[in-house]
């Protein structure tokens, strides 16, 4: 835990009846991708809402490199170091892909009070976000408004501009939705790249590109997490197949 | 036929200037106090559309800044031609007749008013905040009506227009000149901050605030820092507009005067640049052409305001360049 670049203690959060994160304590640690999976409306997006600070919890802790974050709104957290991709894209779709990929580089060095120097002819800026676009595949596409992109290519934005923040540690909530075969390839092989960078916590239902990338696993289920190791733990655990798998099966 | 934005915009400007120097060749002063009403209503567009087409947020009040504008230029103007200092107890104030003098008072009493509404109606958004602008600018109408100290309801006349160095201020084209330059001034830095990092981040805002924070960037102080200088824009046209009319009234805190400006930047393209200098222009040329015929020529301007909000999402800026939005 000590080691944990990010860390939850204990999150609780209910929606009237309805328990939908249930004492959830977990960590991730450097270099690593622990996804975290579950069936629809286990509660994953609302655990990573809890992490990011869009949601407060009922009750417990959310620690970033060992510093008690909990009370820190969105914008303090992603200054601490998160980096976080959203389920449904938002993304600034008038703008195009390089001015969304500087807006995180204007939030990466602390730039927004400048008044003066135009943001697209500012080096220290765009060398970053282009950096960062180059690294998703989207170099040919600075001058593409986001709305004329494809729902693949505002996948591959979104982590791009996770990518312009240089973050501690990366939150992805399904990067991978409504990709075909060959966009769900190429962004498993991003994040594999990606995590010597920083380590992922990665919310996915993509089994293939979760078996394929994951350290660790944890399983969610009713806002509980039912289990938590490795692959083979999870392939083999009775009591995931029984809660989760085997729905689907 | 499009025409290139910038192109575009500089013929706008080139031909406000035309006007009144063609007009002075005339020797009809009126077309050129009728050029400098536009310039003016449009430094007032001009500095709403920070919050409006940049930003997003429709201010129901701006005509709060203007007005405060314009007091701060009838209250100093007062002072000092009645030879009647106003004791505050600390210190006593003569008032002033120097323009650059008023208009900065005009953009720092703006600047603070607009601190104080932003932070407490940037909280809301749509509807509630069109409606606290709205209120803030009420309040603004009815305290100017009520203080009775400056004219109350009736308003305050300022015999003389007031002075700015080495020019002869009560000569039409020398007001105008001075208008223009501060209008081309004003743009010129909009223009820059649009393009800044502040700018690309405001736009930002306006279309997702998450985005913006998740960014670690404070959309509410982004907004509140765009909604002061956009106050104090309009401030300093409002103490313009009451040195054209050498007079003030609360008739310049009135939500008609809100929702004009509103009407004109959208004439002219919402966060457009030059949208609102197009959209004062357009105004006034109605107000001026058809105001004579009728008293009902806002029905024109309504018909105008329909065409465009429905067929003409870009303003006037977008029909000319081809191009409906701001973005390149
Ligand atoms: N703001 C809210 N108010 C009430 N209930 C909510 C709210 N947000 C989420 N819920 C409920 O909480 C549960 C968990 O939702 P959540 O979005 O976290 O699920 P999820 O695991 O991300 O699902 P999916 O795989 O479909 O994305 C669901 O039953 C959902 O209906
Ligand atoms: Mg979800």
């Amino acid at each position: 835990m000590s080691d944990a670049v990010l860390a939850t203690q204990n999150l609780v959060k209910t929606f009237g009846a309805l328990k939908a994160t249930d004492d959830v304590s977990i960590d991730l640690r450097p270099g690593e991708i622990h996804a975290v999976i579950g069936p629809n409306g286990a509660g994953k997006s609302t655990l990573i809402q809890q992490i990011c600070g869009g949601l407060k919890p009922d009750a417990g802790r959310v620690f970033l490199n060992g510093q008690d974050v909990s009370h820190h709104d969105t914008r303090a957290r992603a200054q601490a170091g998160l980096g976080r991709t959203f389920q449904v894209s938002a993304l600034c779709m008038e703008d195009t892909v390089l001015e969304n990929a500087v807006l995180g580089a204007i939030g990466a060095n602390r730039a927004v009070w400048r008044f003066w120097a135009s943001a697209l002819k500012t080096r220290e800026l765009t060398d970053r976000a282009k950096a960062a676009l180059e690294r998703v595949g989207l170099s040919e596409h600075h001058q593409t408004r986001c709305g004329n992109l494809s729902h693949g290519e505002r996948r591959q934005l979104e982590v791009g501009i996770a990518l312009t923040l240089s973050p501690r540690a990366f939150i992805m909530d399904e990067p991978m939705a409504g990709l075909g075969a060959g966009g769900s390839k190429k962004l498993t092989e991003l994040l594999d790249g990606m995590r010597a960078q920083a380590p992922i916590l990665l919310v996915e239902h993509d089994m293939d590109a979760v078996f394929a990338l994951a350290d660790r696993i944890s399983v969610l289920v009713y806002g509980k997490i039912i289990a938590s190791g490795s692959i083979d733990d999870i392939k083999n655990s009775d009591v995931v197949r029984e809660a989760y798998l085997g729905q689907e099966a | 036929m499009k025409v290139d934005e910038r192109v575009c915009n500089a013929l706008v400007l080139f031909g406000m200037l035309a006007l009144p120097l063609w007009a002075l060749a005339q020797d009809e002063p009126f077309t050129i106090t009728l050029v400098t009403r536009a310039v003016i209503l449009a430094l007032a567009a001009v500095g709403l559309n920070i919050v409006l087409g940049f930003g997003g947020m429709v201010s129901f009040g701006h005509a709060m800044f203007f007005g405060i504008g314009g007091y701060a230029m009838g209250i100093l103007a007062y002072h000092a031609q009645t030879y009647m200092p106003l004791d505050l107890g600390l210190f006593t104030f003569e008032g002033t007749k120097s323009m650059p003098v008023i208009w900065l008072v005009a953009m720092v009493v703006s600047a603070m008013i607009a601190l104080l509404v932003g932070l407490l109606s940037l909280r809301t958004s749509g509807v509630y905040f069109i409606m606290i602008t709205l209120a803030f600018g009420q309040m603004f109408f009815y305290f100017a009506i009520s203080w009775a100290a400056y004219g109350g309801e009736d308003g305050l006349s300022i015999y003389v227009r007031n002075d700015f160095p080495g020019l002869n201020t009560l000569v039409p084209i020398q007001f105008f000149g001075v208008c223009f330059a501060i209008l081309c001034v004003v743009l010129f830095l909009v223009a820059r901050l649009r393009a800044s990092p502040f700018g690309l981040a405001l736009n930002a805002a306006r279309q997702s605030g998450v985005r913006v924070e998740t960014m670690g960037l404070d959309p509410m102080r982004i907004k509140l820092v765009a909604f002061i200088l956009s106050g104090a824009i309009t401030g300093l046209a409002g103490a313009l507009f009451a040195d054209l009319n050498r007079f003030v009234s609360p008739s310049m805190f009135s939500w008609q005067l809100s929702g004009e400006l509103i009407v004109l930047i959208i004439i002219g393209g919402v966060g457009r640049l030059m949208g609102p200098v197009i959209g004062a222009c357009v105004f006034v040329a109605l107000e001026h052409a058809l105001g004579g015929l009728t008293d009902f020529w806002h029905i024109y301007l309504g018909v105008i305001l329909l065409c465009i909000v429905l067929f003409a999402r870009g303003g006037l800026i977008g029909l000319l360049t081809g191009k409906e939005s701001a973005h390149v």
